[in-house]
């Protein structure tokens, strides 16, 4: 059993499990940090965006300057943000059999998989996901189109002009480290990894196709693959329709753990038992702030914003269009009220934000019971509605249209990207950037903040970090492991340390016995364990044959002789043939004709030996000085006076005489007395 | 007489059972005996085989019952030998654990008045010169110390120690030097039976006035426990033996040392330096002490929380160890608090460790906060005091403090702010309080805008404190003032939860006090700041529906009443009036209560100071002379005062009944001239008056009164006995249900024929 590690990035995996003559892809997540680097596409034309210098060399080359724009210290690609994939070359994508999805953030790189390896197989995820996932790729898609940038910058990623720019021998190795950059481009796009791999974005096109391949399932459906495994989605209470997985076949079982949570959010709580006795535990998705506990980060989020707005200040989230959003809405539909703020306007602004609030409300089965249970009143299950109704909430797909004859300030605006490198937030982080009674607040935990407001420096709104995680964090992870107790967890490397800025931080990585394995990016890794048994089925008119003897209460043996046919994965014991002249000469058959002839010269034997009985037995029998010895495995029985040794131990007994068969055949039968043959 | 032993069965449980009621009020122990009564209560063959034996209750009142029985002198010889101390003995045991205590006090009791009362001098060390009840418990007590079963030992230990904390004869030198090997064996014992009882006997026998002054050894076994225990059970006995007046130099510095333990672990984990500065010599952490705080997270918050308390506990009493350790302590609360929220950085592998097992530890956080606390009492050295703050800050600023967790720190931070030194020669605050107040004043105002109740609270009530303390400092007036602070806490007012309400209204009210209301008229309060703040306290006091913001309310108003408030100096009476008007409505008796409260302000301030403050005080009341005595009068009756106080005067509630009582005692007294009852001249009309009392008293709502004629109200308060339904209402609410009468209905009502029994009763 192998596992393929497609991803560096802890709560974006993309990996794949060699199971049973199965090939599993587990997620198929798309780091989208590597979108920083570049410059943010702004919705309106702003000057201050297209008139950034050009960056170049200490030496003055200025070769790049058409690629990199300079902005406050920080250099940016002036191009089309780019993607970082998942590792293509470690495995042969095509060989994939099955993709398993377990939330909707971790399937966006399903487009790069499904449309450009060869992949031929099934994509299984639950309803909500594909949805949801659909809605975030369309947004992704939607917002890079609609502002088409007239160039691409490539000539910076390029290895060869990075070698040829002057690379000494000291940083040769770093030109030769697959996709890293040399020293020549300025931090962070020296350090960023495996640029030789960023992609541009998909076509809608691609998504619809994509999407296609995949196969709907719900929770706790079991998904036979191929007979030699089979899978199952499980609740993991992190999003709607969010899940983990098991794959197991009769006797091994793997658990794939990713983006779960234990708190009372929107989403069906988290299915804990069925992940039990696991031989090995995937354990992807843990909270990536495992400092901030997100009520205090939704009570900061509420006191800030509220501080804003009555200073006559307007807020910026930058935020996806689903998940955390809903329980942020549902937060300020209770604290509004009594913050004094009913009269303040609330925007969402997404090309799928309505889409996006009504799905929420029509996965009842998929959300948490409270809400599930509003349905029946009937209510809609999240009180957005009442919002939206009351006015409130105005939805817009964006800036344009509509929403510029609504809009009016101080307000408070939810849009994307949360990379604030395109999308609507763009306009606003343009808008209102300048002014110190604005605040943008960041509650996505993907990007780091400080590196979304690289491009906007300098800034006077106020910057405020509230990152909402809702993810497992460590004392919940060391909670989930006493109780599931996997016998072995595979972890990415970063949880199997303290973060690097917390080293003291003991508590804040994954503590367990054996330790966890641990993988990074362009890994294989085998996983430590064996198979011992298969399943074989007997054919009824084989079973009918059997004779079994009861050798312990409870405890039957039979010898059977059969012929063993394996096909699909399934292993059938079938009757002998009948013995018939062999007309051809075919191997299998002689074998099983040979075994039942052997097995009739020796009868087997079973049971124990009973010492003290035994010695009674030969006293009986007339042996008079028998002498017994513990061993370590078993005993020794002394005939002294016939210098002879019976050996007893678990599997095997020796009668040790000086060549008195006689006497040997004696004890042997006596010994034969006590087990029992068939 | 002889029904009693057959009422048992019937008698109903939740009430105490009759015949123990009886024993209680026993008129005649010999008579009772003789009647074979006692026999059939209390004897062998009592009531243990009776069904009603198995109620609690019934237990319970045997117990009361055999209490009051043991007073008798010849109760004890009785009880002894008719097998009744062993029932108690196993009563000790019981399920209900109320009956077990009773029982274990009840031997107390019978011990102390068996060996109290004969002896002239000390009883001898002989059991065989004792009184046979005190030879059976001393007996049944050394059993079950020898039994070293720990329900035994602890049952032992317990009666023990209520003994040498109640019984001070000197026959308790001679029980101690009995008992005493009995207890050392008990500290041979691995594990050690019963530790926190031990603990408690030590304490106790070292309390006790007879035995600290000879040693009987005691001091020595006190070390010797003290290293005997682990060092969760040796706290509480360090903290005892360092609160002892009279404790030998070396015993205490080992008491202190123990309580010091874990605390230096701390530091010593955080600083990897061989000893931590400035704790006492030979205080340096030992490795039972680290290992017991990396043993497990409920071990390690254990351990500190009660170390911390025990400080906290010890930190202002006279006796306290001296040098105080000041500087480490604020060192290791600072640490502590630190290794909790995960910004300390040890180095040690032990500090680590402790890290990991204290971060975000809630308990631990609250302890370490009150403890700071307690520390502001004494300042430190300036960088400590410097750490101190900014902890203080992290912990306000951080979104992850847990709402009891942030009304601690706000505690904390309320006492060190008070204590900060003032700024030499100038009354203003130093500058570093008013650098922290800059830093502070902006998370006070993100606090109260949490969308956590229970924060929003305990930002407001620092706010009044600090307001109260400080209102009339410069520096504060001018950061307030500019902090936007005040503006939210009155919008709090409005807030859906009613405890926020009910502190926003103190610290408005506070803040109004100081001058230091939010100016800033807004649109829809065009009436001016001033006359909405009053207006809109006095809505909350009419209309709100929880009792929390009305009762606040009128706390603020007879605080401004008291402190002659702008707002209601403008117009006193009109604002009596009318805050009276709405108490007297008030479904919540407190309010009711502390609008006679207002009243009595009112009343002061209008008749003069109440004379006799204190009951003893020689002075006659000062006279009001006539003239301005009957404008005053006529004062109170133009705010309804004397009808609002009537009618409080028969509340259902008695509180306020109570309050009412004192009030018009007070009226009385300043109202009516020394020397005896002064006529009104002509008669005033007290008719309707009484008629209305009348009605009142009945229970009925009744009619306003009108405006009320001084005299009739005079007239109407020297024929009421106020003086006699003050000492009525001064009863407790059970005086009724325990009256011998009470017994007699209870009796005549299981017994169920009245009249026929009456006499055989008594």
């Amino acid at each position: 059993m192998k596992l393929y590690c497609l991803s560096g990035h802890p709560t974006l995996p993309c990996n794949v499990l060699k199971f049973k003559s199965t090939t599993i892809m587990l997620d198929c997540g798309l780091d989208m940090t590597s979108t920083l680097n570049f410059l943010p596409l702004p919705l309106v034309q702003s000057p201050r965006l297209s008139n950034l210098p050009g960056w170049s060399l200490k030496d003055g080359n200025a070769f790049l300057d058409k690629e990199l724009k300079e902005c406050s210290g920080h250099v940016f690609v002036d191009s089309v943000p780019e993607f970082c994939l998942p590792e293509t070359e470690l495995i042969d994508l095509s060989t994939v059999d099955v993709i398993l999805i377990s939330n909707y953030h971790c399937m966006m790189a399903l487009p790069y998989i499904t449309e450009h390896t060869g992949f031929t197989g099934t994509v299984y995820a639950t309803e909500p996901t594909v949805q949801i996932g659909r809605l975030l790729m369309e947004e992704l898609v939607n917002f890079i189109e609609r502002v088409p940038k007239a160039q691409s910058a490539s000539l910076w990623k390029n290895k060869d002009i990075q070698r040829n720019s002057g690379c000494s021998m000291e940083d040769g190795w770093e030109c030769r480290d697959g996709g890293r950059k040399t020293r020549l481009l300025p931090s962070p796009l020296k350090d960023a990894v495996e640029v030789s791999t960023w992609r541009r974005c998909y076509t809608m096109q691609e998504v619809n196709s994509a999407l296609s391949k995949i196969q709907l399932v719900g929770y706790s459906q079991k998904i036979e693959l191929f007979g030699a495994v089979q899978v199952t989605p499980l609740s993991s209470g992190y999003a709607l329709g969010s899940s983990n997985w098991i794959i197991q076949s009769h006797y091994e079982k793997v658990s794939y753990v990713s983006g779960s949570s234990l708190l009372t959010t929107h989403p069906q709580p988290m299915d804990q038992a069925s992940l039990k006795n696991s031989d090995v535990l995937v354990l992807t998705g843990l909270t990536q702030i495992p400092t901030a506990n997100p009520d205090g980060m939704v009570g900061e989020f509420c006191s800030n914003l509220a501080l804003t707005v009555r200073n006559g200040g307007n807020v910026l989230v930058p935020c996806y269009p689903s998940g955390v959003i809903y329980d942020l809405l549902e937060c300020l539909y209770q604290y509004i009220d009594s913050a004094g703020l009913s009269n303040i306007p609330f925007y969402f602004i997404s090309p799928v934000a309505n889409s996006s609030l009504e799905f929420s409300q029509i996965f009842a089965e998929w959300l948490c019971h409270n809400k599930q249970t509003k349905v029946y009143l009937p209510e809609p299950p999240f009180p957005h509605a009442e919002l939206i109704q009351t006015n409130k909430l105005r939805h817009y797909p964006s800036i344009h249209g509509d929403f510029s004859n609504d809009f009016r300030q101080p307000c408070v605006v939810f849009t994307g990207h949360p990379s604030l490198r395109f999308g609507d937030v763009v306009h606003f982080m343009e808008l209102w950037g300048k002014s110190s009674l604005n605040t943008v607040i960041f509650t996505e935990p993907d990007f780091s903040y400080l590196e979304a407001l690289a491009p906007y420096q300098p800034l006077a709104m106020k910057c405020i970090y509230c990152p909402i995680d809702t993810r497992l964090n460590f004392i919940q992870v060391s909670k989930l492991l006493k109780e599931v107790q996997p016998l072995h967890v595979v972890c990415p490397e970063q949880y199997t340390q303290p973060p690097p800025a917390q080293s003291h931080r003991m508590d804040l990585m994954i503590d367990c016995q054996p330790p966890a394995m641990s993988y990074r990016r362009a890994e294989v890794l085998a996983l430590p364990f064996k198979r011992l048994f298969e399943k074989i089925e007997i054919m009824p008119e084989l079973a009918d044959s059997l004779v079994p003897m009861e050798i312990k209460p409870g405890i039957s043996l039979a010898t059977v002789s059969a012929v063993l046919h394996t096909k699909d994965n399934k292993h059938v014991l079938q009757p002998p043939p009948r013995p018939a002249p062999p007309t051809s000469g075919k191997k299998r058959k002689r074998a099983s004709e040979d075994i039942p002839d052997c097995k009739v010269l020796k009868p087997l034997l079973s049971g124990s030996i009973p010492v003290e009985q035994f010695v009674q037995t030969l006293e009986k029998h007339g042996f008079s000085d028998v002498k017994v010895e513990d061993t370590a495995k078993g005993h020794i029985v002394l005939l002294q006076e016939a210098e002879t040794l019976i050996q007893i131990e678990e599997d095997s007994t020796h009668i040790i005489c000086d060549n008195d068969e006689m006497l040997r055949v004696r004890l042997r039968d006596l010994v034969l007395k006590f087990l029992q043959k068939f | 007489m002889r029904k009693f032993p057959k009422c048992l069965n019937r008698t109903a449980v939740p009430d105490l059972p009759v015949p123990c009621k009886q024993a209680r009020v026993t008129a005649s122990f010999s008579a009772s005996q003789q009647a074979e009564l006692l026999p059939g209560l209390f004897g062998e063959a009592g009531p243990l085989g009776q069904a009603a034996w198995s109620a609690p209750t019934v237990r319970s009142g045997w117990i009361q019952g055999l209490r009051s029985l043991a007073q008798h002198p010849s109760a004890l010889p009785f009880l002894a030998d008719c097998g009744t101390l062993d029932t108690i003995f196993s009563l000790q045991g019981d399920s209900s654990l109320f009956v077990a205590s009773a029982a274990g006090q009840l031997l107390v009791h019978i011990l102390g008045l068996s060996l109290q009362g004969p002896a002239e001098g000390p009883p001898s060390p002989q059991a065989c010169d004792w009184p046979v009840c005190a030879q059976k418990i001393v007996g049944h007590i050394e059993g079950s110390l020898r039994s070293m079963a720990t329900p035994q030992v602890t049952q032992a230990l317990n009666v023990l120690t209520t003994t040498f904390g109640h019984c001070h004869g000197p026959w308790m030198q001679v029980l101690w030097e009995r008992l005493s090997p009995l207890v050392a064996c008990l500290l041979q014992e691995d594990p050690l039976p019963a530790a926190h009882s031990l603990v408690d006997l030590l304490l106790s026998v070292a309390r006790s006035p007879v035995l600290s002054s000879s040693d009987c050894g005691l001091w020595e076994t006190l070390a010797q426990t003290l290293r005997r225990l682990s060092p969760a059970q040796a706290g509480p006995l360090a903290l005892g033996i360092l609160k002892l007046q009279d404790c030998p130099q070396a015993l205490r510095a080992q008491a202190f040392g123990v309580l010091l333990q874990p605390l230096a672990c701390v530091l010593t984990a955080a600083d990897q330096a061989p000893g931590p500065p400035g704790l006492p010599e030979g205080t340096t952490g030992d490795s039972v002490t680290v290992d017991t705080l990396l043993s497990s997270k409920s071990a390690c918050a254990g351990l500190l929380c009660q170390t911390l308390a025990h400080l906290e506990l010890l930190q202002p009493l006279p006796q306290r160890p001296s040098p105080w350790p000041q500087a480490p302590l604020l060192g290791a609360a600072v640490t502590i608090l630190r290794f909790c929220n995960g910004s300390a950085a040890p180095a040690s592998d032990v500090g680590g460790r402790l890290c990991a097992i204290l971060a975000g530890c809630v308990r631990v956080q609250r302890a370490a906060l009150d403890f700071l606390g307690a520390l502001a009492q004494e300042t430190g050295p300036q960088e400590l005091v410097t750490q101190v703050s900014a902890v203080l800050l992290e912990y306000l600023r951080s979104p992850d403090s847990s709402p009891t967790v942030l009304k601690k720190a706000f505690q904390a931070t309320l006492r060190w702010l008070l204590s900060s030194p003032r700024a030499p020669g100038c009354c203003d605050l130093d500058p570093d309080t008013q650098l922290f107040l800059r830093e502070l004043l902006p998370v006070l105002r993100k606090r109260l805008c949490s969308p956590c109740w229970e924060v929003r609270d305990s930002g407001l009530e620092f706010l009044t404190q600090v307001t109260r303390h400080w209102g009339g400092q410069a520096g504060f007036r001018h950061a307030l003032l500019a902090s936007e602070v005040p503006e939210l806490a009155e919008q709090l007012l409005r807030d859906p939860e009613s405890y926020v309400r009910a502190s926003a209204v103190t610290a408005v009210g506070q803040l109004s006090s100081q001058g230091l209301h939010a100016t800033a008229a807004s649109p829809e309060q065009l009436g001016g700041q001033k006359e909405s703040l009053l207006a809109e306290l006095l809505h909350v006091l009419s209309t709100d529906s929880e009792g929390f913001p009305r009762r606040a309310a009128m706390q603020v108003f007879t605080e401004w009443l008291r402190d002659r408030h702008a707002d209601v100096a403008e117009d006193t009476e009109r604002f009596v009036a009318r805050v009276l008007q709405a108490a007297s409505r008030d479904l919540d008796w407190e309010v009711r209560a502390q609008g006679l409260e207002l009243a009595l302000v009112f009343l002061a301030q209008t008749l003069g100071q109440p004379s006799a403050r204190c009951p003893y005080a020689v002075a006659a009341p000062q006279a009001t002379p006539p003239g301005p005595l009957a404008q005053a009068l006529r004062a109170l009756s133009r705010v309804r005062l004397f009808e609002f106080a009537f009618r409080a005067l028969f509340d259902c509630d008695r509180p306020v009944a109570q309050k009412s009582c004192d009030l018009l005692l007070f009226l009385r007294a300043q109202a009516t001239p020394s020397g005896g009852l002064q006529e009104a001249e002509g008669s005033p009309d007290v008719v309707p008056v009484e008629a209305a009392l009348q009605r009142w008293r009945a229970g009925e709502q009744g009619e306003p009164l009108g405006d009320l004629e001084p005299e009739a109200v005079l007239a109407v308060l020297r024929s009421l006995d106020l003086e006699g339904l003050r000492g009525a209402l001064a009863e407790s609410s059970d005086h009724v249900e325990k009256s011998p009468q009470s017994l007699l209905q209870d009796m005549l009502a299981t017994v169920g024929v009245r009249g026929e029994n009456q006499a055989d009763c008594y």
